[in-house]
């Protein structure tokens, strides 16, 4: 099978492979400007004559369920990524796969986390080809330096159920580690120990895997109450001691940041929406779990607190303090795809008003729409935004692989995207001349917060008109690259070479960018 | 084996810092190691710049390792000069290109709310300062660093003074006691520091010894630009000599008080409601205003405790100080906010201007509200509270235009 072959330059200037691992793949076009036609991908039918009356999927263990399941050579078996960095279900399946001499396999991680880096092993001996999703840590080490045989494709958490659901990739099985489940399959991720909030991010592999496994430590009689996941999809149900580590789950480490500099960006941020209008009765919001994404929650609170406002709703990752501000009654409604604390699983488990999603309802771009475009303020990070507004999350000023994407590039749609950023680290530059890595288009990126000056993208002459006598320092792009470079100096670019060993996705599916081996 | 010193800072937590081994050999030229968590991006310009500094000291022969955390190019070599120095000594300087932004004075009486110490050492500290916009930022030579770090922390805040930009910040600089102290001036005033803070101050001859050594080093650099000197008292007889020090020299525009070297020289403890120090605290108001210099008030040490922080700003504020230190930049927002006049406080400052203006206008020599005759130190100090509330946009410059449609 070709890696990939037939270069091509995208509408975003970059060049691109047109084969990905033997298959064909569309060129990013621009945004809105790629329409595929023709049908979705269909499941195959079913028919309850296959499956116990009593409704009773209970399988002795995984292996044998993987191996009814129909494990193979090089098929696509999916994980999900709810569990964090306390998953214990991914790797397990993988031990099995190697422990049969099972070859060429793909994984189709929701995100990976630290937690995984066993999988590089199974890399290296070739149980797995190739990871489509998220590369973190050591695994995108491990891809930029060419180690991956196949070739890593990076999705966003709405490219991924996009990628499900036209058919670019067949889940042939899909393990949903359910923190409570039924012995029909009904899952769900709000009870149990290992307690996690929505089970959102299974539901493409629900709806479209040839055969569906629930791996659950809490299961209880029918009806598991929620259904997250409803066992109609559900092949087998396996039982197991642990699922999770729940201290990993729900880290409850995402606090206020204390840091002074960013505490001044977040300042700045809740500033600049109020200034130019964007905050009013009945907004809309995205918050981050970063520090700096939970201090502008705080400094929303106030604002909304002093003028009796309420946020009609906001997109969560939750945590303790977008629950506040649900429980003080600021925020009516609170639209999850994850949670990241115990208070999150609570609220979303008791409180009818904050309530789970899924990619599907949130970020698929091959929808009749999705929530993300709702959204009136959208805080996001990057790890380098260039002078043209594009931004970079994946990889690193010295071009390593580092992050996934997850629903970074769907959460773009938002009508006013600000993206609140140091102007460099330690001594790396955030601005540059030219991302390393296209994650998501200028187009789209509306305001860049520094601690030196915020600059508004010149598209955006209607903000640049109502921060026109703002107090705040507002100055161009290139400006603040000037002043990131006058203070570390102008930075050499990261040497790679030629081999491409992972590609960006865009939320249509085409190809937005290649992620070229690092010269190491 | 030749000699060996060593710089800087390493291990887990710190950052934008950098630790340097020298040795000095006989021959072999010179190795250099470099380990930068930006070597992809600095690697090579480090490199040549160290070659660059070593050739600038005449050495040809050596081993030198440079442990990278970031460090921006201003700080790598002021360890590669403080090791060097460490073991052979030199004339020469290496500076960093003195950039224009660094290059204003202050006025004597200019806003003093606040002033943010930084430790003298501590390079990341210093980077982001100026962009909390404190009146003042203070590379501290004094206490804020251990005594063996106390060499190299000199080349540290030399080449902050010329490279990094405060904004606009009062640049202020604490120097140690004594010999030390005055040998500081050396690294510091060449560089246009506009403040020099003189720790334990007790006596007025230690403002002359200052003076005379900062009038010879801009001599020596045909320097003409005003150097400040603010004196903190810190003990029982600096508090007991508070007026003699406040009024002895023409460029001290600020008296401040140190309340921990003060309680303990006193045998006593700081308390929140400050009991003790009321005394000393009176007597630094009192020396500063007969002197005409503003009265400058000690740190609030409990970073965390904003609502503390505010108490202690609106006593300060009420026993006639002008402004007082910060260790953490968020301690700056609360101190400028509780110092500035309040709403109620404009509000009353702005009928007295206001009727003042009408009465010079009008050729009166008595200033009156209704039937209210205002004295002229309530004028004056209504006049004042205006220009600050001016300054700190709290009040529009045009506002007796609307005033006088009410």
């Amino acid at each position: 099978m070709i890696k990939s072959d037939k270069l091509v330059t995208n509408a975003a200037g970059r060049i691109v492979p047109t084969i990905i691992n033997g298959k064909p793949a569309v060129p990013y076009m621009g945004v809105g400007k790629y329409k595929p036609e023709g049908f979705r991908a269909a499941p195959k039918i079913a028919s309850c004559a296959d499956f116990p009356e009593d409704g009773n999927k209970v399988i002795a263990n995984l292996k044998e369920a993987l191996l009814k399941a129909g494990l193979r050579d090089g098929i696509t078996i999916s994980t999900h990524h709810h569990f964090r960095n306390g998953d214990l279900v991914a790797t397990q399946i993988f031990d099995i796969a190697h422990e049969l001499g099972i070859k060429d396999l793909m994984w189709y991680p929701s995100a990976s986390f630290p937690c995984h880096e066993p999988m590089t092993k199974y890399l290296e001996d070739g149980t797995i080809n190739r990871i489509e999703g998220s590369m973190n840590g050591a695994l995108g080490r491990f891809t930029s330096e060419g180690k991956m045989k196949g070739l890593g494709v990076l999705r966003s958490h709405g490219g991924r159920y996009q990628a499900v659901q036209d058919g670019e990739v067949h889940i042939d099985i899909a393990v949903i580690a359910a923190p409570t489940a039924d012995q029909f399959g009904d899952a769900n991720g709000v009870n149990g120990p290992a307690a996690c909030g929505p089970l959102g991010f299974a539901l493409a592999d629900s709806q479209y895997a040839d055969k569906v496994i629930v791996v659950t430590d809490n299961l209880v009689p029918f009806p598991c109450i929620p259904w997250q996941i409803n066992g109609n999809y559900v092949d087998y149900v396996v039982v197991m001691d642990q699922i999770g580590i729940p201290e990993k789950i729900v880290s409850g480490t995402t606090e206020i940041t204390k840091s002074p500099d960013r505490l001044l960006l977040a300042e700045w941020s809740a500033k600049f929406c109020d200034e130019a209008g964007l905050i009013y009765d009945g907004f809309s919001f995205q918050a981050g779990a970063g520090g700096t994404a939970l201090s502008i929650g705080i400094y929303f609170s106030e604002i909304l607190r002093e003028r009796k406002w309420k946020a009609r709703f906001a997109r969560g990752g939750s945590n303790k303090y977008l629950v506040k501000m649900l429980e003080e009654g600021l925020v009516e409604y609170i639209l999850d795809g994850q949670t990241f604390d115990l208070d999150g699983v609570r609220s979303m488990r008791d409180n009818p008003h904050h309530t789970w999603t899924s990619p599907f309802t949130s970020y698929n771009y091959h929808g009749k729409g999705n929530f993300s475009s709702l959204v009136d303020i959208v805080i996001l990070g990057a790890t380098e935004v260039d002078v043209n507004f594009n931004a970079n999350v994946v990889t690193h000023s010295d071009g390593y692989l580092l992050h996934g994407i997850g629903g970074w590039q769907n959460t773009l749609f938002g009508k006013c995207v600000i993206l609140p950023i140091p102007l460099f680290r330690d001594r790396m530059p955030v601005i540059r001349d030219e991302v390393t890595t296209i994650c998501g288009p200028g187009e789209l990126i509306d305001v860049i917060v520094t601690e030196r000056g915020i600059a508004i993208n010149p598209l955006r002459t209607d903000l640049i008109e109502k921060m026109k006598n703002s107090s705040l320092p507002i100055r161009t792009i290139q400006e603040l690259k000037d002043e990131g470079e006058k203070i570390c100096g102008v930075p050499a670019k990261p040497k790679f070479t030629d081999e491409v060993v992972a590609v960006v996705k865009w939320v249509d599916g085409t190809v937005l960018d290649s992620i070229r081996r690092v010269v190491s | 084996m030749g000699a060996i010193a060593t710089t800087g800072n390493r291990g887990k937590g710190v950052r934008s810092d950098c630790f340097v081994t020298l040795e000095l050999t006989d021959q072999g030229g010179i190795q250099l190691q470099v380990e930068s968590k930006v070597a992809v991006m600095y690697g090579d310009s480090i490199r040549k710049e160290t070659l660059e500094i070593l050739d600038f000291f005449g050495i040809n022969n050596a081993s030198v390792k440079i442990e990278d955390s970031g460090a921006l190019s201003l700080v790598i070599a002021a360890r590669l000069e403080a090791a060097i120095k460490k073991l052979i000594p030199s004339e020469k300087n290496w500076l960093p290109a003195m950039q224009d932004e660094n290059r204003y004075t202050t006025a004597r009486d200019r806003n003093r709310f606040s002033r943010l110490y930084l430790p003298g050492n501590s390079p990341n500290l210093m980077i982001n300062a100026g962009i909390h916009k404190p009146d003042g930022i203070i590379l501290d030579l004094e206490d804020a660093v251990a005594p063996d770090k106390k060499d190299e922390a000199r080349f540290l805040v030399r080449n902050a003074l010329c490279g990094i930009n405060f904004y606009g910040a009062e640049r202020m600089v604490r120097i140690n006691q004594g010999e030390r102290g005055i040998e500081d001036l050396n690294y510091i005033i060449p560089y246009n520091v506009n403040l020099v803070l003189l720790p334990k101050c007790e006596k007025p001859e230690q403002l002359q010894a200052v003076n005379e050594q900062i009038r010879k080093i801009q001599q020596k650099y045909n320097q003409t630009n005003p150097v400040w000197i603010m004196p903190i008292i810190e003990s029982a007889l600096g508090v007991i000599n508070a007026y003699p020090i406040a009024s002895f020299t023409g460029n001290t525009v600020a008296l401040a008080i140190g309340l921990e070297d003060y309680t303990a020289d006193l045998g006593t403890r700081r308390t929140a409601e400050g009991t003790e120090s009321f005394f000393a605290r009176s007597m630094v108001v009192n020396a500063a205003r007969a002197a005409g210099i503003q009265p400058i008030d000690s740190v609030f040490s409990d970073v965390g405790d904003m609502e503390g922080l505010r108490q202690n700003v609106l006593r300060s504020k009420a026993l006639g100080f002008d402004g007082m230190g910060c260790i953490h930049p968020r301690q700056i927002v609360v101190i400028h906010e509780s110092f500035a006049p309040t709403p109620e406080e404009i509000e009353k400052a702005k009928k007295i201007v206001f009727a003042f203006h009408k009465a010079q206008e009008l050729g009166l020599g008595v200033v009156a509200l209704g039937t209210k005759m205002i004295d002229p130190p309530v004028v004056k100090r209504a006049l004042n509270t205006i220009n600050l509330a001016l300054k700190m946009n709290k009040l529009a410059v045009n506002w007796r235009e609307s005033y006088d449609q009410i």
